[in-house]
């Protein structure tokens, strides 16, 4: 932790500015570059600058859920994301399409297995990095 | 154990308790419908599909041998789960062992009832695990501990042998369904894989089924609670390795090799075990070793191999199992009711307790060979096939007469003597069990009556489909019947009962006799189990002490010599040429990559020279932008993002950890620099030399052309990597987050371990 108030300041608006980000680069991530993967990194990163700047407990309280649920609940969504075809008797972890408002020509909105599994990404990667920081910060 | 107190507290156990007792007797209801069809002679296969792009599917083989098996599974699993909701019902881990006992049972059916051999592997080793967790039960007492070990080592390394030589079998047989192994059996024989498959087949069954020199941890798993003990170590899991050579049978069977392993281990363990049976003065421990004098005898018989050997081992194998966990159980009654099991102390409970007595009585009667029990049908077919063997025909009659003459004592140790005479002062007084615990025994014992009056029910449902099954031909006529004539076998079994009879009458001093013999006894198995166990984590200890040094230098250093060894090597021994156009390479370069290529080895150089960590973090965190930019120019944006933030973050976990250690070795300490500086070079130069070897290579484009193509029809997506990450390979990509997880759990214990240990320290520090 740093005694640094721009950083203490800055480090607020750059969780939500990361986090909406991160968001951002999940759901683009079927047709442009970003994806779960990237988006858990980033969603991490703004809270790893909030824990250098203002200590372990702080980033805890604002986090209110433990990280390691985090990433466990993301596991489960993941699973359940490839568990999903079953229930249509098709192999596990084949993607399930749906189009809201019409088919993808007319411009429905997709929603998919593949975006369930994607999100259990985001979460895997964004509560792991963050268990493991914050296990850091508070040890050391 | 459980008191009686807290018997009434919770009635049945709960839902767990009727749960236990429904599921096994659904089971049982279920299977029966297979009886009929069965007895004539069909095998009913049920195939569910389950991975098929694999090719591996869930079958189950139904013939004469698994449904006898399935029936005794189910069936007795039903009495045993029922009388443990009053025997345990009030432990406080009661949900946990009921949890135990069905996992058992449900491996125990997929063994018996498997196709595959690998899927019979697979509930194997479940059935290993769970007699684990069963016998070591009462976790507080560390002989329970131990003898639970002892088996899981004991079985799971026969285990291993077993699926070792399950992938031989595989191999040569071409195939792991069983009805394809039980139908090439003379190629098999014929092989020169064979000996090395038989070996390791019975090395599995003889752990399992406790034969001579494996036999000691059988006795020690009677710490489990008597339950188990009825279910595991008399009916079902000892029989797995039993089951496993009479499966085995037709395709392994009928050698040289087959017939005197067997008949040798199993006729020394029936007479070893019954010897020893007489010695006990614990009940229980004198029924476990005539267990173990009833695994050797079926061993015996399937060893032995005739038509007539292995009717009479499956008859043998219904009527033991029928006998064996009635006795068990009624033990576990007597225990629980008055305190104690040992033989010199019980006495005259017949008019305490005329239940449980009434289904002792009938137990024992059969075990003793008495008729019209089914007991003694069993006998008198053991010593008939006896009698009826070419080969080794004496051997196999007189281990046979021994241990029947003994298990005629035992009988009488064990159901006779307790319930007559005076009664004795127990530590509690005696009285009558509730009904669920006397059922079973009951029920159990009233089977071997029915079965012994009527034979032919025994005959046509269970033995002669059995019999077919391992002997592999539905012609073989097995004729069950009580008595017909007096022959050779009657009059054995005559001469038997006046030699037990005598034998019963100075059983006491041949007990202390016995007990003097093998005392002075030198050779003992269960301490030379110890002692091989010592000797495994001396060499263990030694060996960690050898290679983990816990110095994080010489392990990377150790890792990255390995790497260069391993690619250099290849490279060397596959003689690969690499030839690399210099000149038309360095034209091609750009100012950008030359840039890049200043920028990275800056970062590096900084690295290796600093003698500050921060500095040295950082300009690590130097050479993978770089890398980064390289993604970029060469267009793979996804990497590159990914590369880069790895690349932030990891400079950050590795400041904040390394924040509180101290400088760098100061320059003269570093001594050992010379030889990283030359192993870095080397791994430098194998890395470079295999990329641009790989680069010598046509690049197959296959892959790359079927995503682009399929990956917006297929997957509605764009981004090839992506979609490849959480759609074509998402398998693939779930391990990879599962291991993220663990690995994040992992650090995080280890993190919070050291932070509490350390607290826990300086708290007693506080107090001093």
């Amino acid at each position: 932790m740093m005694n640094s108030i721009i950083l203490s300041a800055a480090s607020r608006l750059l969780v939500a500015l990361l986090l909406v980000f991160s968001v951002f680069m999940l759901l683009r991530g079927h047709n442009l570059p970003g994806g779960g993967f990237i988006g858990g990194l980033i969603g991490s990163t703004g809270f790893v600058v909030y824990a250098i700047a203002r200590g372990f407990q702080a980033t805890r309280e604002t986090l209110r859920v433990e990280p390691q649920s985090i990433a466990v609940v993301g596991l489960g969504i993941a699973l359940a994301a490839g568990l999903m075809p079953a229930l249509f008797a098709e192999p596990l972890f084949t993607g399930q399409w749906m189009f809201l408002g019409g088919s993808y020509e007319e411009g429905g909105i997709p929603i998919s297995s593949v975006l369930m599994f994607d999100i259990g990404v985001y979460l895997v990667v964004f509560g792991a990095i963050l268990t493991i920081v914050l296990a850091l910060e508070e040890e050391v | 154990m459980a008191s009686n107190g807290q018997d009434v507290s919770r009635i049945f156990g709960g839902p767990a308790g009727w749960i236990s007792v429904a599921l096994p007797f659904a089971l049982f209801l279920w299977f029966l419908q297979f009886v009929a069809p069965v007895a004539a002679g069909e095998v009913v296969i049920f195939t569910i599909s389950w991975i098929p792009s694999l090719g591996v599917d869930l079958s189950m083989r139904l013939d004469g041998l698994s449904l006898t098996f399935a029936l005794l599974i189910t069936g007795i699993g039903a009495l045993v789960t029922l009388y443990s909701t009053t025997y345990l019902g009030g432990h406080l881990h009661y949900p946990r062992f009921v949890l135990f006992l069905l996992m058992f049972m449900l491996g125990m059916l997929g063994l018996v009832l498997g196709e595959n051999l690998l899927g019979l592997f697979v509930f194997w080793e479940i059935t290993t695990i769970s007699s684990y967790l069963l016998i070591g039960f009462n976790s507080d007492s560390p002989k329970s501990r131990r003898s639970a070990l002892q088996a899981l080592l004991l079985t799971g390394t026969g285990g291993l042998a077993l699926l070792a030589g399950i992938i031989m079998l595989g191999n040569v047989a071409g195939s792991f369904d069983l009805s394809e192994i039980l139908a090439q059996g003379d190629m098999i024989r014929a092989h020169s894989l064979y000996v090395p498959i038989t070996i390791l087949f019975l090395a599995g069954a003889f752990t399992k089924s406790a034969q001579f020199p494996f036999h000691f941890w059988l006795p020690n798993a009677m710490a489990a609670p008597t339950p188990v003990s009825a279910y595991l170590h008399s009916a079902t899991m000892v029989k797995a390795g039993i089951y496993l050579m009479a499966r085995m049978n037709p395709a392994l069977g009928s050698t040289d090799l087959w017939f005197w392993a067997l008949v040798i281990a199993g006729g020394f363990t029936t007479v070893f075990a019954s010897v020893l049976a007489v010695r006990q003065t614990d009940i229980k421990q004198v029924l476990a070793y005539t267990t173990l004098m009833a695994l050797g005898a079926l061993t015996l018989f399937i060893g032995a191999g005739s038509s007539d050997a292995i009717k009479a081992a499956m008859l043998f194998l219904v009527v033991h199992s029928l006998y064996k966990a009635a006795l068990f159980l009624m033990i576990g009654i007597v225990d629980h009711q008055t305190g104690t099991r040992e033989a010199g102390v019980l006495r005259g409970l017949a008019r305490k307790m005329p239940i449980t007595f009434a289904g002792a009585a009938l137990a024992a009667i059969s075990m003793a060979g008495i008729p019209p029990f089914m007991g003694f049908i069993g006998k008198e077919f053991l010593y008939k096939a006896g009698l009826g063997l070419e080969v080794a025909s004496l051997w196999v009659t007189g281990t046979i007469f021994a241990a029947s003459a003994l298990m005629f004592v035992a009988a009488g140790i064990v159901a006779f003597r307790p319930f007559f005479g005076p009664l004795a002062d127990t530590p509690s007084p005696a009285k009558e069990g509730p009904w669920p615990m006397w059922i079973g025994p009951l029920l159990l014992g009233a089977f071997s009556l029915g079965f012994g009056l009527m034979p032919h029910l025994a005959e046509s449902w269970l033995v002669a489909p059995a019999t077919w099954a391992v002997y592999g031909d539905n012609t073989v006529v097995v004729d069950l019947y009580l008595f017909r004539e007096v022959n050779t076998a009657f009059i054995l079994s005559m001469i038997t009962f006046a030699t037990g009879f005598a034998i019963y009458l100075v059983h006491a001093r041949l007990r202390d006799a016995l007990g003097r013999i093998f005392h002075a006894n030198p050779i003992k198995f269960d301490p030379a189990w110890d002692r091989i166990l010592d000797g495994l984590k001396a060499l263990a200890a030694w060996q960690t002490n050898l290679l983990q040094s816990g110095v994080l230098q010489r392990y990377l250093f150790v890792v990255f010599a390995t790497l260069a060894a391993a690619i250099l090597g290849t490279i060397w021994f596959k003689d690969v040429a690499i030839s690399v156009d210099v000149e038309a390479q360095l034209d091609g370069l750009l100012f950008k990559h030359w840039a890049v290529l200043v920028f990275i080895s800056a970062g590096a150089l900084l690295t290796a020279y600093t003698g500050s960590r921060m500095t040295a973090i950082a300009s690590l965190g130097v050479v993978g932008i770089g890398v980064a930019l390289i993604f970029i120019m060469f267009s793979a944006p996804d990497v590159a993002i990914t590369q880069l933030l790895v690349e932030t973050l990891v400079v950050v976990l590795v400041a904040v950890a390394m924040l509180k250690l101290p400088q760098l070795d100061p320059p003269q300490k570093r001594d050992r620099r010379p030889w990283h500086a030359a192993l870095s070079v080397l791994v430098g130069i194998a890395v470079t030399a295999v990329l641009l070897a790989v680069l010598q290579v046509d690049f197959d484009r296959r892959l790359t052309t079927y995503f682009e193509q399929a990956s917006w029809p297929d997957a509605f997506g764009r981004n090839i990597v992506n979609v490849i990450l959480v759609d074509f390979r998402a398998i693939d990509t779930f391990g990879e987050i599962a291991v993220v997880m663990v690995a994040a759990l992992a650090a995080y214990a280890l993190l919070r371990g050291t932070y509490y240990g350390r607290k826990d320290s300086a708290d007693g520090e506080d107090r001093t």
